[in-house]
């Protein structure tokens, strides 16, 4: 049996202070290959946190976490950055893509520091545009872009390293009603082919859409419930 | 990520900004022009000065007679003929030739008319009329004596210009006399400048006839040539047989070294001062480059956030912002290399000089550039590789 894309167990973290700040504490949370997971609490509750230890941008202070089953939080900070690379693919609230660069050459920045040969990336960058629905935007500026396009050429560059797990904060926090229906529906199109999803969001229409929801307040996770649940 | 991406990226991120790529280049290209205009025309100028000196020095010529050892152990000199001028003068690239002699007048004073209880001692010399010539002699008034003067052994002199000024002689045309001893000589030109022999200017010069007629002379000392330029070497080797064919051998021949030992020198001492105002400029270039690049970086928090989360190391953020200020350096020192050839140049065909540039110095100059840029990245790409991806891509 293959082991969860995520267990935590008894993850905490804690900023050195002073006063020293607990932001997140005890949180055991395993997330399944294939599972399509929301996240979500009130501002100032540890999200972000929890999405940077979940994104290997952040290094628990106490408990385990292992990611494919590898304990990283032990991990040197070289091999972290490459497992960041290979196994986490990441949408921002803010697009972060490059400006002045082709969405293609966008999308193809995820695989330049995995040494994926030119060639290679191009063909696979032009093929997740396509998945994404984008395959007539390769060549445009992001600027030129609207805010759906442009989520969308980001969550293009996360897939096309071939992620165990994606992990969106906020996805739609800067995308209008339609837009953001039509990435939610991409979501529900990829989690339908087989991709891990973790979506941290304070809004409840978008964690709706995931089959299962966790909340977290005050930096530990309350329940979980399942989406079904929550719509009865 | 492989070595072509590094360069793919950092050219990139160069090229996405073009206006601030121009100003964030204009310190380096600033540097770079005014480090290899001034060197250019350091090296030019130089050139120039050289040019001078050579064309003095490289058309002279020198024949003197040199010792023999006679038959039974004794030491002799060889003579120079009366007639080397005429024999010199056939042979291509010889522009002017004349004897030169010491004149003993066995202590005889000289004495100029006005002031004639004033006794003075001063060198008499003779010359065959080609001498002023061979000399580039220019006078200050009057004339030269000619070939007439020298046959018929007239008693005309030519002062030198110290010589005039001791027998306070300052104009020929009331017809001066001096007295060498108890002749007397009528002045009928004063040497302003000569180009070599300097000891003229401070003698009274009589023609060779005169000489021989008056004082006995036996033979001249010494035969000055000038030739035509880049012909000094050839004659230095041609003259001996010219004027004594059965004994080359005996004459002492000095003809100029080839051109290019004095250059050196005059081009250090001149370079040294146009160096040190190049590298401060270069300074206040890389200080610039190594702001903007800062900027740049605090800018760019976002994309160096964004390139941490898709799995680049501290050290690919480090290394592209380094080649990224090493491009702009080497973008800098070319257009500055070009632009400081140019005024080199430029300056050279206003002045009408020969401009001259050291190839390797154009060559460098960008390279240079790139040195400068690669340091001046160092710091702010440390700044950059200690970005904390956390910070960078928290919701702006």
């Amino acid at each position: 049996m293959t082991p969860p894309v995520v267990e935590m167990t008894g993850v905490g973290r804690v900023f050195p202070g002073p006063p020293a700040v607990e932001a997140v504490r005890d949180v055991d949370l395993t997330i399944q290959a294939g599972e399509y997971v929301s996240i979500v609490g009130p501002s100032g509750s540890g999200k972000s946190t929890l999405l940077h230890l979940l994104g290997l941008l952040d290094r628990p202070t106490h408990g385990v976490y292992r990611l494919d089953g590898v304990d990283v939080s032990t991990m040197r900070e070289r091999r972290r950055t490459r497992l960041r690379g290979e196994r986490i693919g990441f949408v921002f609230q803010a697009f972060h893509l490059l400006p002045h660069r082709s969405v293609l050459e966008n999308v193809e920045l995820s695989m330049i520091y995995l040494r994926v040969p030119r060639r290679e990336r191009t063909a696979r960058a032009r093929a997740t545009l396509e998945r994404v629905g984008l395959g007539h935007r390769v060549d445009f500026d992001p600027l030129l872009l609207s805010g759906g396009e442009r989520q969308r050429v980001a969550i293009a560059r996360a897939l096309v390293a071939r992620p165990s797990l994606l992990l969106a904060d906020e996805p739609t926090g800067n995308l209008d009603t339609g837009n953001a229906a039509s990435v939610l529906a991409l979501f529900d199109e990829l989690h339908a082919d087989g991709l891990t999803l973790a979506v941290i969001t304070h809004d409840d229409g978008v964690s709706a859409r995931a089959e299962r929801r966790v909340r977290i307040v005050d930096g530990t996770v309350r329940h979980a419930v399942d989406a079904q649940e929550v719509r009865r | 990520m492989t070595v072509p991406d590094l360069l793919g990226e950092a050219l990139a991120g160069v090229a996405a900004r073009p206006s601030r790529l121009a100003l964030t280049t204009l310190g380096t290209v600033l540097g770079i022009a005014a480090l290899v205009a001034t060197l250019g025309l350091g090296q030019t100028a130089a050139g120039q000065i050289n040019d001078q000196f050579d064309r003095i020095a490289a058309v002279r010529v020198v024949i003197e007679s040199g010792e023999t050892d006679g038959p039974d152990g004794e030491v002799a000199l060889t003579q120079l003929p009366w007639d080397a001028p005429e024999r010199l003068g056939r042979l291509a690239g010889v522009e002017a030739a004349g004897t030169f002699a010491s004149v003993d007048v066995a202590g005889a004073p000289v004495r100029g008319v006005p002031y004639g209880t004033i006794e003075q001692t001063v060198p008499v010399a003779g010359a065959s009329p080609g001498l002023f010539d061979a000399l580039g002699a220019r006078l200050a008034g009057g004339r030269f004596f000619d070939g007439g003067h020298e046959q018929r052994a007239d008693p005309v002199v030519v002062l030198g210009r110290y010589a005039a000024e001791r027998l306070g002689i300052s104009r020929v045309d009331s017809q001066p006399s001096i007295f060498i001893g108890d002749r007397s000589f009528t002045v009928i030109g004063i040497l302003d400048a000569v180009d070599y022999r300097s000891e003229v200017q401070d003698s009274v010069i009589i023609p060779m006839g005169t000489a021989r007629a008056l004082y006995g002379l036996e033979a001249p000392e010494a035969v000055e040539i000038r030739t035509a330029l880049g012909a000094a070497q050839l004659i230095g080797e041609q003259a001996p047989i010219a004027v004594d064919p059965n004994e080359p051998d005996l004459l002492d021949v000095t003809a100029p070294p080839p051109p290019g030992s004095l250059r050196d020198t005059v081009s250090a001492d001149v370079n040294g001062l146009f160096l040190a105002l190049g590298g401060l400029s270069l300074l206040v270039g890389g200080l610039g480059i190594a702001n903007v690049t800062l900027l740049s970086v605090l800018e760019r928090i976002s994309e160096i956030g964004l390139r941490r989360a898709v799995g680049a190391g501290g050290l690919h953020v480090a290394g592209q912002f380094l080649v990224e200020s090493g491009i702009v350096g080497f973008l800098g020192g070319l257009i500055g290399s070009t632009i400081g050839v140019l005024a080199t140049v430029g300056v050279s065909v206003v002045r009408d000089w020969t401009p001259l540039l050291d190839i390797r110095l154009a060559l460098a100059a960008p390279l240079l550039g790139g040195l400068i840029g690669l340091v001046a990245g160092t710091y702010p790409a440390w700044r950059a590789s200690a970005v904390e991806p956390i910070t960078a891509l928290r919701t702006a």
